[in-house]
């Protein structure tokens, strides 16, 4: 089975985030990266289907240079090779043209699953799939927890809401977009960073595509949200902080 | 020019979130000055329809039952051609996230998802949406003409009273094939009775990835037994194992609202907060001083949690003990 992974490289969660000059995105110069984590998923739920009926995966992401370090850890964690979009200033591009610069690199690879992670944690569509889908003339399931191989088809469960679930059959090939917690992460091990310097990664642009940006939804402003809640912070140090606090929960809130 | 509100039913029964959307609807269209509409789709909804007043489609089709990505895409893109709106705003459920952005892209466009509210400013609308996990909002906008495509998330808007007087439906029957449709659903099932009923709690201890480690869980362990509090978690914990499912709070776990909330190394993505936020007094302890749980925090304290969490223990401890 050939399965391809999108993967996005996002700011890292604990990283500081300044808003820009422009007042439109944040400042990346300083800031960590990391694998966009619903994406480490999607690549977890597929390493485990190579490992269940072979094949390979292929790791496919759009991003600028520093992009190559995320789709070296997927190589390292164990994915085949790598499509690499290299593209700067992705921002200028809304999800639908990131979609069609990965759909343009997917297409010739004749996959039988595509899988992506259900959102980024940094702009939060949570889209790629549903849109890659359509784009890709594929049929596909969103919020996915399992995903069994039939004949030519995958049978998976989707997680519905208030714990319900729903298994439904798609005919391969599809696309998926994978909820968290589908498998446990598994870190790169030692002998497979060693492995991944020797996978190959396939660099293409979009000048090279024939694909332009053409936004179709644009960040007006970026800024920090208004607060909703007047909250008291508790200062201190944590004794300190602990003994206001229960003082506060003893005798204004009441509620211990 | 219209704007469209489609809500949401299953089985006949309403899904809340509709109202809310209809409620977007109609402010924006009072700002926009553009009239508002509303579609259901679905097999024999045209008496549901009429629940919800004003001018609203009955989208009617057999293969609209059981929900599917391709069947809800297909219909939409027909009465969108025929009806001709500006604006399609849906209800941001489980539903829709699997349907709407397919639906948009066929028309060139975007789905602007999960919209917290918007502005209107020259006549031009601007849509507020969380980047970052709710650590920063953003302005968007649409820069092709119509239709447009938002999805409002739960809560962000009030439901008004629905339109009184008689309901003006109009069915429409879209053109849909059997091999249209490439997905086989099976019927929806719930895993075994939840054994934790956290609704039921007055109050929860519960914790986030600041916990860093699984070997690290008796630190707030201790506290929710001083507090004499169910342990409740976020999604992280329960992904990584930490904590079973069902100690899961948020979007996709359970709502809780006790009468005490304390939040343990939990930043607050949307996803956690629209579990809880109805808590009567909620308390964040966590190192980052931006995270936009103390947006919904009373009592906040920014520090080291393995530093807070056990003289907060020690202290509810000692004033038990008095």
């Amino acid at each position: 089975m050939k399965i391809l992974v999108a993967v996005k490289q996002v700011p890292a969660r604990d990283a500081p985030l300044r808003i820009d000059a422009s007042g439109r995105w944040i400042q990346e110069d300083g800031l960590s990266f990391e694998i966009n984590e619903p994406d480490a998923y999607a690549l977890e739920a597929a390493l485990q289907l190579k490992e269940k009926h072979g094949g390979e995966v292929v790791v496919v992401s759009a991003g600028p240079a520093r992009a190559a370090q995320a789709i070296r850890e997927a190589l390292a964690k164990g994915a085949d090779r790598a499509i690499h979009v290299d593209q700067e200033r992705l921002e200028n591009w809304d999800t639908l043209g990131v979609a069609g610069l990965l759909a343009r690199a997917m297409e010739s690879e004749k996959a039988d699953l595509i899988l992506t992670g259900l959102q980024s944690d940094d702009l939060g569509y949570g889209q790629m799939g549903c849109v890659l889908a359509e784009l890709l003339g594929l049929p596909h399931a969103t919020i996915i927890m399992q995903v069994e191989k039939l004949d030519g088809a995958v049978k998976v469960k989707r997680e519905l809401e208030d714990g319900w679930f729903q298994n439904l059959e798609l005919p391969l090939p599809a696309l998926l977009a994978v909820q968290s917690g589908i498998g446990k992460l598994r870190y790169a091990t030692l002998m497979g960073i060693k492995r991944a310097k020797t996978k190959e990664i396939r660099r293409v642009t979009a000048a090279e595509m024939g694909v332009e940006p053409a936004p179709a939804i644009e960040i007006a402003r970026v800024y920090l949200p208004p607060k909703s809640k007047q909250t008291e912070l508790l200062e201190g140090s944590p004794k300190e902080a602990a003994q206001k606090l229960v003082e506060r929960l003893r005798f204004v809130a009441r509620v211990i | 020019m219209s704007i469209l509100a489609i809500l949401e039913q299953r089985n006949g029964v309403w899904n809340r979130m509709s109202w809310e959307t209809l409620a977007a609807a109609r402010q924006m269209g009072r700002e926009l000055g553009q009239p508002v509409e509303a579609a259901v789709l679905g097999r024999g909804v045209a008496s549901l329809a009429a629940e919800a007043g004003g001018r609203i489609w009955a989208v009617e089709h057999t293969l609209l039952e059981p929900y599917t990505a391709d069947a809800y895409t297909e219909a939409l893109e027909a009465l969108l051609r025929y009806a001709n709106p500006s604006l399609v705003l849906f209800p941001h459920t489980y539903q829709v996230r699997d349907y709407a952005a397919k639906l948009a892209a066929r028309f060139g466009r975007v789905l602007a998802s999960d919209i917290i509210g918007h502005r209107v400013e020259g006549g031009e609308l601007f849509l507020v949406r969380q980047l970052f996990q709710g650590r920063l909002n953003a302005d968007v906008r649409f820069t092709l003409g119509p239709p447009s495509f938002a999805s409002i998330q739960a809560g962000a808007y009030r439901a008004e009273a629905l339109e009184s007087g008689a309901a003006e439906v109009r069915t429409f029957t879209p053109p849909l094939e059997p091999d249209a449709i490439r997905a086989r659903p099976l019927p929806p099932f719930r895993e075994s009775q939840r054994g934790v009923d956290l609704s039921a709690a007055s109050i929860i201890v519960s914790v986030g990835r600041g916990i860093k480690d699984r070997e690290n869980l008796p630190v707030v362990e201790r506290l929710a037994q001083a507090l004499g509090a169910e342990l409740a978690a976020s999604r992280p914990i329960c992904d990584n194992g930490w904590l079973p499912m069902e100690r899961q709070v948020g979007s996709s776990g359970q709502t809780v609202a006790p009468k005490l909330y304390i939040a343990v190394g939990i930043s607050g993505a949307i996803q956690h907060l629209v579990g809880m936020k109805g808590s009567k007094t909620i308390v964040a302890i966590n190192k980052d001083a931006s995270a936009p749980i103390f947006e919904v925090a009373d009592y906040g304290i920014v520090g080291d949690l393995f530093e807070v969490v056990p003289a907060l223990a020690e202290e509810i401890e000692k004033a038990k003990r008095s």
